[in-house]
């Protein structure tokens, strides 16, 4: 065929092809060869520089290049004067933005480009700003830069006010991005910060006239003011109804409903005479408190521990008086316990003719349940809850959404909003099964809680959730005072450690469960009924923790494996002396 | 001349260089057919050119001059030529594609001691047009040929010019009397105002299409570029955003993820819905028990069943699907679905433009043409085809030299076409407007991007019409200026079809009320600086049936009225295809290290010059083509597109042998 191009073969190309790569890599290995020789042999000049650049430019990947390129411009800082410097490290600068061409996730480029800015007599930091900005334009992911992008900003001094315009304008162009939210998310508090609460409102500082007031700002430091948070509420609205299936919009936006700290207190005192024990809850787990007790104006040498060996970080904590200290009931007794380290006290009298007292804030006082969401007037909760609401119309199925409701829901009315919270977790489970677990647990957690909620408002001791498909247990720190406790026809598979601060817990009816093992039932010193009907306890050993609580009398056991085994009447009498009562 | 020289055997010749005719030429000639490729005009592309301002205005003065002068067919000596048992088939010499040319500037003539070597002519007639228009309501579409057949005599014209000079001084002194004192006023003007003088000197930085058309970033053309590798010989800009005249106010379209997030007109409900509709729309073939109950329905109807808001089936339907309100279901869902695979794949919107404008994607096409051997000769046409009596096919063509070239098949541009040859003579035309403005229409913060405007039916009857602002970003205009194209199929003159929107979008100053008419309101608009309207046929609707000529002549369409060029490259892979049946259609080029010089001397020396030629193109080699293609910033403009442009539209060779 006249006039048509002829053209190699593939296998003519190949053959070329392995040539040229056979050249290449013998010339590669020759300079390596030559640049370590040059470097045992202590030489920091310009032709290893020259060398080394010949190497980086195609394997920019080569640490050691780049250490023995530090190693020389350290040693030339020595002889040449800065204006040589300063153009040889402009140079360098220039040699890396090639090197970053060619692979612009390099760990040592990016790393010697921050050295060589940090070196520079005179560095142009909007020069690298904006080579920030070029890569971050192409790949808006791409964290070496923005590790980079942060340093820059901080050496230079780029203000708050432009950086967060810099992640308004990443945001505009592609919202699912997690790095330019969380950039936002810190640069927030810097610049629209929450001013410090009103004394007046602050329920820490009204039950405890004493506490020092620098208690109170450190919970309010990663906040925002409310002008900007309902922008932000605005922005996010945007993103989330532009595309519901965005994670990384919703994570902020839990961000920005916020998870407010607990300031450290002390929540309650309980004391009591049997036994003349002192217990304290702390609004947090603690772990090792350095705690002081003063009785009627005494220090008292005691030692305190947690609840259950298993539990070294425990919000519980307690410990026994010197016998005889309390046990007369015809004293009356104060008591004060100071939490040294934190400056906080908690006093709590004992009267006449009194077993026990206590003196605590209670779920309710504290609205200990709303506070995952940040304090915001309710208002601004109330119209979020609608606008998310409204998103759920158009997309039923989106469980960020589903989700953000049920948190909503939570912050503005937890008991109201009871059943439509059980009917969205429902939803939940059903489009996210592969979550199931997980909204199981958040269920059980906030039908805990608003157990909780209701057994304070009905001022009884009595803690009862049954047929609730509780799967886990919590809050178990708020149940302090609870003599019955009633958890039938749950999902449980065991009774966690954490029972072990129902201190003053007398019947337990845990029925109809799966529990298998009963860590928790762990020197509590009123437990006398345990029902135990129709659960997954298979071994003797397993019902060992009940040996350590005294006054055990009652226990019921039917309808679990264990009732099978032989001998099982004999080695329980031996194991539980003090039970009269036992049902097989 | 050089023409003389030219081979007598083709295997094809093509008479045009429009789109279609240039692909056509690079197909065959890529598969080693003999290419002869033709143009009567001294420029590349047709009706698919891009100009620059001075060579629009000797366009213009050259469509004055036709209009003038209708030539007749003149029937010169080829009987020589001519053997036994064959016949004659003769083209048309004059092309009649373009008519309704009407031209307003509203740029003031600055004082006279600029050097205009060609203009003054072209001037002064502008400028009675003007004068007439503002003065006179009822002339305002009086056109050229009215303007040159009525009775305006060369000194009539000068009286007018005068008065317009008279006038433009006052003007200027009421606008200096707001100015801090300059000692030197013309630099002041030339900042400030922009004359006519300006636009001739600047002229150069213009490059003004005749076709506006835009590339689907997934479209036909785009494929063929990069599996061509043509996408080599020219680099394009990102259309930035897509507005539309909706409520008599320009508004940003939300068609991408990050523009519904950031739009301000829709509340955050319409964005769900909207984004529900357009995810739908995008695999809508997967949801057929979605579409069972609408088959019938028509594509507005179907959104008003999918309760999408006012707003949005107004911004879906004109500006997304871009498609008549009586369009069928499955167009519209097709339409919208094509726009949407097209976003993101180079940016925020589905749309690419050639750097340099339209009228550099034939010449690639030529210039890869060349690259295989195909020979070029501009302003230079075909007389007559020599058909052979018994066969009925045409053997040869005779060339506008008289040389006889023989060939196995004849591709010939429409316009080049009698209208005796038709059979159907009824066909669509196009109504162009091309405005040159001093403001972007649209109050985003960046100015130097390129944005559709969709502009629907003002009434029902009237058609929806397209506008492509072109910013000097873009390589198709002076800084300071913007370029405006309308486009719309014609159902009056371009004029009466698109002057109610030019003067609806754009401030049209004139002359009598300029000083009293500055409302902050006029101040906002763009304020037109100079105005083309034309009609330009578009002969798309015709097949092979539709002409009456040899059965081995292949008629190509101009382009036609849609934004993209799928029409267009679909007839020249048809044609190929009927050229040359058995090859493909323009295979990727091999690498030039690849290609073996060792063939007979001849062919061995023209390939060494074109692979010379190309050395500057094919660096980068490894540059994946996408990337190439993502013209990153308008520094980086093909240098390619500039060489193209200088030699073919500044200095017309004649022949341009490779």
């Amino acid at each position: 065929m006249h006039g048509r191009v002829k053209v190699k073969t593939t296998a003519q190309q190949e053959e070329e092809k392995r040539k040229e790569r056979e050249k290449k890599l013998k010339v590669y290995l020759t300079v390596r060869d030559a640049i370590f020789k040059k470097r045992s042999n202590g030489e920091l000049d310009e032709e290893a520089l020259q060398l080394t650049q010949q190497l980086l430019a195609s394997n920019p990947d080569f640490a050691t290049l780049w250490n023995y390129r530090r190693e020389i411009l350290l040693h030339l800082e020595t002889e040449k004067e800065q204006e040589e410097m300063q153009k040889l490290y402009e140079a360098e600068l220039l040699f890396i933005e090639a090197c970053l061409k060619v692979n612009p996730k390099s760990y040592g480029s990016w790393h010697h480009r921050g050295w060589v800015s940090s070196r520079l007599p005179t560095p142009n930091w909007p020069r690298e700003l904006s080579l920030c900005d070029r890569c971050l334009s192409l790949d808006d992911r791409n964290f070496h830069c923005w590790d980079y992008r942060r340093l820059v900003v901080k050496m230079s001094g780029v203000s708050v006010e432009q950086e967060l315009q810099f992640t308004d304008r990443l945001i505009g162009s592609n919202f699912s991005n997690y790095s330019s939210w969380h950039y936002r998310s810190t640069l927030l508090p810097l610049l629209h910060p929450q001013p410090a609460a009103d004394p007046a409102s602050d329920c820490q500082t009204r039950t405890h006239p004493h506490t020092p007031p620098t208690a109170s700002p450190q919970t309010h430091r990663h906040r925002v003011c409310e002008e900007q948070l309902l922008k932000e509420y605005e922005l996010v609205q945007n993103a989330i109804f532009t595309d519901p299936n965005d994670q990384s919009t919703w994570f902020y936006y839990r961000w920005l409903l916020g998870r407010a700290e607990h300031e450290d207190l002390i929540s309650c005192v309980y004391v009591s005479r049997e036994g003349e024990r002192v217990t304290v809850v702390f609004s947090k787990p603690a772990t090792v408190v350095s705690l002081m007790l003063v009785l009627d104006g005494q220090p008292q040498r005691v030692e305190w521990r947690s609840v259950h060996p298993l539990l070294p970080h425990s919000p519980v904590w307690l410990c026994e008086l010197p016998p005889g200290s309390i046990s007369d009931i015809n004293n009356e007794h104060n008591l004060t316990v100071h939490w040294m380290e934190k400056h906080i006290q908690r006093d709590c009298a004992l009267y006449t003719g009194c077993m026990e007292s206590w003196c605590r804030d209670s779920a309710t006082d504290q609205e200990l349940f709303r506070s995952d969401l940040s304090v915001e007037k309710t208002s601004v909760l109330q119209s979020e809850l609608e606008s998310c609401t409204q998103l759920l119309e158009l997309e039923p199925q989106n469980k960020w959404c589903l989700l953000t409701i049920i948190l909503l829901m939570r912050a503005l009315d937890p008991l109201g909003h009871e059943k439509e919270t059980l009917a969205h977790f429902q939803t939940l489970k059903e489009v996210d099964p592969m979550r199931f677990s997980y909204y199981s647990d958040l269920c059980s957690k906030f039908m805990i809680e608003n157990t909780i909620l209701k057994m304070e408002y009905a001022e009884v001791r009595v803690f009862s959730l049954s047929n609730a498909n509780l799967s886990t247990m919590c809050h178990l720190d708020q149940l302090l005072l609870v003599t019955h406790i009633n958890l039938c026809s749950n999902q449980l598979t065991k009774l966690p450690p954490h029972l072990a601060m129902l201190q003053c817990l007398e019947v337990l009816e845990a029925d109809d469960n799966a529990i298998e093992n009963l860590d928790g039932l762990y020197h509590l010193a009123k437990l006398e009924e345990v029902s135990l009907r129709n659960n997954q306890i298979s071994q003797i050993s397993d019902l060992s923790p009940l040996a350590t609580c005294p006054t055990l009398s009652r226990l019921d056991l039917r309808g679990n494996p264990v009732t099978k085994s032989a001998n099982i009447q004999a080695e329980l009498a031996e194991l539980l002396p003090s039970l009269t009562d036992l049902l097989l | 001349m050089a023409a003389d020289n030219l081979p007598s055997e083709f295997d094809v010749i093509i008479l045009g260089t429009g789109l279609t005719e240039s692909v056509i030429a690079a197909a065959c000639s890529r598969v080693g057919q003999r290419v002869l490729h033709l143009d009567r005009r001294s420029y590349y592309a047709g009706n698919w050119a891009s100009f620059t301002f001075n060579s629009l205005l000797l366009w213009i003065e050259e469509y004055k001059a036709q209009q003038e002068t209708p030539s007749t067919n003149s029937v010169q000596e080829c009987s020589d030529q001519i053997e036994n048992g064959e016949e004659v088939v003769f083209l048309s010499s004059v092309d009649s594609s373009i008519s309704n040319l009407e031209v307003f500037s509203y740029v003031s003539e600055e004082s006279a001691d600029d050097e205009q070597p060609m203009a003054p002519v072209m001037y002064s007639l502008l400028t009675a047009v003007e004068e007439i228009n503002g003065c006179n309501t009822e002339a305002q579409h009086m056109d050229f040929n009215a303007c040159t057949e009525g009775d305006i005599d060369p000194q009539n014209l000068q009286g007018k010019e005068q008065t317009s000079q008279s006038h433009e001084p006052c003007q200027l002194k009421e606008n200096q009397k707001d100015q801090q004192p300059i000692t030197s006023p013309e630099k002041v003007e030339v900042k400030k105002k922009i004359t006519y003088s300006t636009l001739l000197k600047e002229g150069r930085r213009f490059n003004i299409d005749l076709v506006s058309k835009l590339l689907y970033s997934r479209g036909l053309l785009v494929d063929l570029l990069i599996k061509s590798n043509v996408s080599r010989y020219t680099e394009f800009k990102n259309v930035g955003c897509i507005l539309t005249c909706h409520n008599g106010k320009v508004e940003q379209v939300p068609c991408s993820r990050a523009d519904v997030f950031g739009s301000k007109q829709l509340t955050v409900v319409e964005k769900r819905m909207l984004m529900k509709f357009l995810t739908f729309c995008l695999e809508f073939e997967q949801h057929q028990e979605e579409l069972q109950d609408c088959t019938e329905m028509s594509f507005l109807e179907f959104l008003k069943c999918k309760k999408l808001t006012e707003n949005l089936q107004y911004f879906i339907l004109h500006s997304i699907a871009m498609v008549s309100q009586d369009a069928p279901v499955n167009n519209g869902l097709k339409a919208t679905q094509h726009f949407l695979r097209c976003l993101g794949r180079y940016g925020n919107t589905p749309f690419l433009f050639p750097l340099y404008g339209v009228g550099e994607i034939p010449q690639c096409f030529c210039r890869m043409c060349a690259v295989f051997g195909g020979i070029y000769c501009l302003r230079h046409s075909v007389q007559c085809l020599v058909v052979d009596k018994e066969t009925g096919k045409c053997k040869a063509v005779i060339d506008s030299h008289g040389q006889r070239l023989g060939c196995n098949y004849f591709v010939v541009e429409d316009s080049y076409i009698r209208d005796d040859q038709r059979i159907q003579r009824t066909y669509k035309q196009i109504s162009r407007a091309v405005v040159i403005t001093d403001r972007s229409i649209s109050h985003s913060e960046s100015d130097q991007q390129i944005s559709l405007v969709t502009v629907p039916p003002l009434e029902p009857s009237s058609p929806a019409i397209r506008m492509v602002e072109l910013s000097s970003s873009s390589m198709t205009c002076m800084p300071g200026t913007y370029l405006v194209h309308l486009t719309c199929l014609s159902s009056g003159s371009a004029h009466e079809d698109l002057a109610p929107v030019v003067s609806r979008l754009f401030h049209v100053p004139s002359i009598c009320t300029e000083e009293s008419v500055q409302g902050s309101e006029e101040n906002e608009k763009p304020v037109i600086l100079w105005v083309m309207y034309f009609n330009m046929r578009d002969t798309s609707g015709l097949d092979s049936s539709s002409y009456n000529l040899p059965s081995n002549v292949h008629v190509c369409s101009g382009p036609d009225d849609s934004l993209d060029s799928d029409f267009s490259i679909n007839l020249a892979e048809s044609v190929f295809h009927q050229l040359v049946p058995d090859e493909e259609f323009c295979p990727p080029a091999p690498n030039p290290e690849d290609i073996i010089y060792d063939c007979d001397q001849g062919e061995g020396a023209n390939f060494e010059n074109d692979s010379h030629k190309e050395g500057v193109v094919i660096e980068g080699e490894d540059v994946p083509q996408e990337n190439k293609q993502q013209t990153s910033s308008s520094e980086t403009t093909a240098s390619i597109g500039q060489e193209m442009n200088k030699y073919d539209t500044q200095s017309p060779s004649q022949v341009n042998n490779p």
